[in-house]
Parts: structure tokens; sequence; C-alpha cells
């Protein structure tokens, strides 16, 4: 009898102490996640969950982060010399004004330099000294600015950029990359991880490799991996290479705050007639951001100093997180640039690449404006 | 009949909950019972709306037929009968069926003086189908957000859910689920092999019983969960997989809306390594 009772408390403490033990375990569960309701946006057609579901108390947060600064009053177009014949060594903005220049130039300085320096971040006594890196590198974004706004519109559209679409009042913007080159193997006997295997933000915490920037916004290496056939014969891609394409969508995703079907019909990733025309726009934001690395950000490399560039040496490049910053459309799709005819000017560079169009090869055809999927209603 | 000469069938009276004498009867071997007539009912007529939907539908391809929910902007209210109001009716047509089989299992139980371990196991079947086709959807605010009937669509369905969450392995309750899955085909292979091969002795042998049973874990592993215990143990394996699926898709949305490798980060935020 008493061994019965001696049994029976024991394993009813027991009892309680897991009951305590799971209880503990599924609030820690819950505190990980988050809470109804949610908006649920449809974007294919009923009953194929192509559909972005927001939670609107995050959604509230990231709002308040992506406000567009209020604009300055527009520069009178006439009556005013041109700049280049009033200041030296004006390259790029040589068809403004000494109107539109001053205003330009005031926008900069709230949008990037640091607000202890203000003009100082740039210029030395010497307004035309070419001395500060800064200054070097400010031109050369200019140019990139107005390469953007009129060469890129098939991804930016009529909403084109700014200076602060990325800066956000930094000197450097936040969500910038540098050639990760992952942990070497030098210590015991772990193998270098081959880049991936860590919870990197980049590609949204998965253990997908974490620099597919290097491969797809710097390089040109192919990023479809699909076969387009039941029983493929001439797909020599491989399992890895699928993992870093996984890797640059996580990435994707989350720099614009969307899942993987606001272009994509899961059933199959690589037809293009069964995604959505954000897929079209987010092809041309890959050539965009790679042009970009290359021609504007590569060539700055000497420009810089040694702290603001990576472990590699290389300069700050940009992907998609660097202007989208969570949002589906940088700064929620508001047009800072059409208060800014200064920015959106003819660029004077060369290195002015031909936006390409998609390929079509494999077998998938490009889209036409239209999707197949009716009631496309993304729109926030 | 389908009933073996040598199967003594008893039919016992009584142990209806619903309409006493009513349908207590047997047709051929199946006991009918109320909820016989009503499964019948329910499962007739969900399968001639789905016969209709194909009619008005674009294909009669069998792989290709589809009936989908409404779209998300009907909300939690009715939709017109092309509009996704057929794939309504059928859902309550589907639960009809599926509850009333349930409840049919527990008067046979009643009838047998059982206990009502199959009705329940079964429940948690209709608890999942619930769960995917009314729970989460109640939960997102629109009947849209259910699957849609048809071979492929409701895969296809089921690929865009899972990217929704841009990699759904990473989903706790979809691991505890998936290892649940295996764990439960693993014993059950176990079990079936066991027994087959204490019935299936070499020749000259006689067939074995539970002591043989016993024993071949007992060398094998130290330890024999026993006769009873491995159907305990399968009905716990069977029933969590079906549970912690349930749960891994009504987290999904209603409770996180971003990507599931990101749920993690509460690991990482842990105050003692962070």
């Amino acid at each position: 009898m008493s061994m019965f009772n001696r049994a029976s408390n024991g394993s009813g403490g027991g009892e309680r102490r897991l009951r305590w033990v799971a209880g503990v375990a599924l609030l820690g569960a819950l505190a990980g996640c988050e809470r109804p309701p949610m908006d649920v946006l449809q974007g294919g057609y009923r009953g194929t969950a192509m559909e972005q579901v927001i939670n609107p108390r995050l959604d509230a947060v990231k709002a308040a982060q992506n406000v567009v600064p209020p604009s300055s009053p527009p520069a009178p177009a006439d009556g005013q010399p041109l700049a280049s014949s009033v200041y030296q060594n004006i390259q790029v903005l040589k068809d403004l004004n000494v109107a539109q220049f001053t205003r330009v130039m005031v926008a900069i300085t709230q949008w990037v330099a640091p607000p202890d320096q203000a003009c100082n971040y740039c210029h030395g006594a010497n307004m035309a000294d070419d001395g500060k890196y800064t200054k070097v590198v400010a031109r050369r974004m200019l140019q990139m600015v107005r390469h953007i706004n009129s060469d890129w519109k098939n991804h930016v559209a009529a909403t084109g950029v700014t200076c602060y679409t990325c800066h956000r009042g930094n000197a450097v913007p936040k969500n910038v990359w540098f050639t990760n080159p992952g942990e070497s193997s030098e210590s015991g006997l772990i193998a270098s991880n081959a880049g991936q295997n860590k919870p990197e933000p980049a590609v949204g915490y998965a253990s997908l490799p974490y620099d597919p920037f290097t491969r797809y916004l710097l390089n040109a290496e192919s990023i479809r991996v699909n076969s387009t056939e039941a029983l493929p014969s001439g797909n020599h891609t491989s399992i890895k290479s699928a993992e870093a394409t996984y890797g640059l969508m996580m990435h994707m995703s989350t720099s614009l705050g969307v899942n993987c079907t606001y272009c994509h019909n899961s059933r199959a990733f690589a037809v293009w007639d069964q995604s959505t025309p954000k897929r079209v726009t987010a092809w041309y934001g890959i050539r965009m951001a790679r042009d970009l690395n290359n021609a504007y950000m590569v060539p700055l490399t000497a420009t810089f100093p040694a702290h603001r560039l990576g472990v590699l040496g290389d300069v700050a490049k940009v992907n998609c997180l660097t202007c989208h910053q969570g949002v589906f459309k940088p700064l929620y799709g508001v047009s800072m640039a059409k208060d800014y005819p200064e920015l959106q000017g003819p660029m004077a560079s060369a290195a002015a690449a031909t936006p390409e169009t998609p390929a079509q090869g494999q077998g998938t055809s490009m889209p036409a404006a239209t999707p197949p999927t009716a009631a496309l209603t993304t729109g926030h | 009949m389908s009933m073996l000469s040598f199967e003594r069938k008893y039919r016992v009276r009584g142990g209806t909950l619903l309409g006493g004498d009513l349908f207590d009867f047997w047709v051929g071997p199946f006991y009918v019972g109320f909820f016989g007539v009503t499964t019948m009912f329910f499962a007739l007529l969900g399968t001639a709306l789905i016969v209709y939907g194909a009619a008005i539908g674009p294909t009669w391809n069998i792989w290709q037929i589809n009936i989908a929910p409404p779209d998300l902007k009907y909300g939690l209210a009715l939709a017109p009968l092309r509009d996704g109001g057929l794939w309504q009716l059928i859902t309550i047509c589907a639960i009809g069926a599926f509850v009333s089989w349930a409840l049919r299992e527990v008067e046979i139980c009643r009838k047998l003086g059982m206990g009502y371990h199959v009705p329940i196991a079964f429940s948690f079947a209709i608890l999942a189908y619930v769960t995917l086709e009314v729970i989460r959807p109640l939960l997102l605010g629109a009947w849209g957000n259910a699957f849609p009937y048809g071979i492929f669509s409701h895969l296809d369905w089921v690929s865009n859910t899972g990217y929704q969450y841009l990699h759904f392995h990473y989903n706790p309750a979809h691991m505890i689920a998936v290892s649940f899955f295996f764990a439960n085909c693993f014993a059950l292979a176990l079990h079936g092999s066991l027994i087959l091969s204490a019935s299936n002795p070499g020749k000259g042998e006689v067939v074995k019983t539970a002591e043989h049973e016993n024993t071949y874990y007992r060398d094998t592993i130290g330890y024999s969960i026993g006769t009873l215990g491995i159907h305990r143990l399968g009905l716990f394996l069977a029933v969590s997989a079906v549970f912690w699926s349930a749960v891994c898709i009504v987290i999904s949305g209603p409770f996180w809306s971003r990507g599931w490798p990101e749920w993690w980060s509460w690991w990482l935020n842990l105050s003692i390594w962070k």
C-alpha cells in the first residue's frame, strides 16, 4: 500500500513537473508568434493561395519608418543663369540653373550629409575643389540617380529614385553589402561552411548560402535552375546553385516584405505566363542592381578610404534591400523624384547600359503585359 | 454478401445516439443507423455538387477539375454559386459526411460495448480537415483562404501556401508533424514485420506467440513495448502526426505572417548569448 502511495505520489509529481515544462514551452512558442487578425491580399485566381499575409500592426511600424520627407519648393526654371556659368568644376549638373543647382545641393545635404558636417562633408573651403573623396563619390552618385531615372524605367517606372530612396539621412545607406568570404576551416576539425548554414538576415535567416549577391548582383551567374521538361537531359545546374538561387529569392522576398507568391505561382516558378507581372519588374531590378554595382560602385573602389571597404577590400554595393528596405515599393511607392526634375535629367557619362529584356530561353516565353491571373488586387 | 463463411456476425440492437430504433438495422453486412443515412445524404449530395461543378467548369479532365473557394472579397459571407458558393456547399456536405461517419462509429462502439478509440482517432482527421477549411479561414477572415477541391488545384494551393512563408520546412509544428509521420511509419513497419515473422516461422517450426515477439525486441534493443503497448504507441504516433499537421497550418497566417526561418530568431535572441 505504502509502495503504491509512493509510486503514485512520485508519478503525480513528475506529471505536474512535465505539465509545467510543457506549459512553459508552449507559452514560449506562442511568444515567438504573432496574433490575428491579419490582412490577406489576393494576388491570383481564387483558391490558388497566391496571397500576401500582412500583419497590420507590424505594417504600421514599417509605414512610420518609410515616410517621405517634405519636398522643398520648386526652383524657378527661367530667369536664372546656368550654374556652370557661375560655379567652377561642375561636371554633371551642367544643365541646371543656379536656383535648381542650389536646391539639389541643399536637398543632398539633408538626405545624405551628417548634420554636424553639412556642406563640409563633401566641400572644403574651395567649393570647387575635388579634394574630399565624398565629393567625387557624390558626383558619381548623381550620375547614377539620373541613369536610374532615365534608363531603368522598366524597374523604377515614373516613380523614380532620389538620394533619399537609399540614404534616408545616412552618409552611407544602411543596407549595403560586401562580398562575404565566409568562414575558413583553419580552426579545428570543422570544415569550411561553404558560405552557408548561418542564420543570416540576408537570406531570411535560412541556412541557404548567405552571399548570393556576389554571384548574381555583381557577377552575372545564371539564376535560373529549373528544368522545363519532365525528364530533363540538358540541365546541368546543381542543388548548390539551386540553393544560391533560393538564397537570392529569400533576399528579394524579405527586402520587399512579400512572399514568393508576389511574383511566382510556385506550381511552375520558371514559367513567365504563370507568374505575376511583378516578376517582370523584379527581373529588371536584378539587372539594374547588377548594372549599378558594376558601372557605378566597383569603379569607385579606389576612391573610397579603406575604412569604407569590406573585408576583402571591395566597395559597398547595392541589393534590393538598399532601396526597398522591407517595402514592396520603396517608401510605399510615393514618388519623391517627381518633385525633383533636377534628378531626372539626361546623364552626361558613358557606361549607360542598355537594358536587356528577359530571355526567351528554355521554352518559357516572356509574358504579355497582362497576367493570366484574375483579380490582381495586391495594390496596397 | 461479403462475409466469409467462418465469420459469425452478431447483430446487437440498441446503442443509438439519435432516433431510437429508427434505422437501427443492417443492409447486407453494413450497419445503417441514423448517421449512416446522414452520411449517405451528405456524401451523395456533395459528390453530385462536385460533378455539377465539373459540368459548369472548363474541363472534364479528372486531374484538372477544380472547384475553388470564393475570392477573398466575399470574406466570411456566402458567395454566388459559380463564384465559390458551390465550394461552400460542398464543404458543408463534406463536414456533414465526415462527422456522420464518426458518429456512426460511436453507435457501433456503443452496440458492442467497446471504447471510443476508433471514432476518437478518426475525429483527429476531421479536425485536420476542419482546421484547413473552416478554422484557419475564420481566423484569416475569408473562406477564400481555404484549399480548393481538385486533384492538381489543391496541390498547387499547398505549394503556394507553403511559399507564403518562404520556407515551410522551418515551421516548428511542421517539423514535429513530419517527425511523427516518419516515426508512425517506422513503428508500423517494425510491428507489421514482427507479427508476420512470428506467424510465418521456418519449415518445421511452430507459429510463435507474444513471448517470442517480446523476446525478439528484448534481444535486439533491450526492451519490448508489449502487445498492447505497441497499439497505444501506434495510436499516439498517428494521432500526433495529424494533430501537429493541423497546428502547423493554423499557425501559418493567423499566428505568423513572415518567413518561417525568421520565426526562429527568438532562439538567436535568447539573452544568454545575444
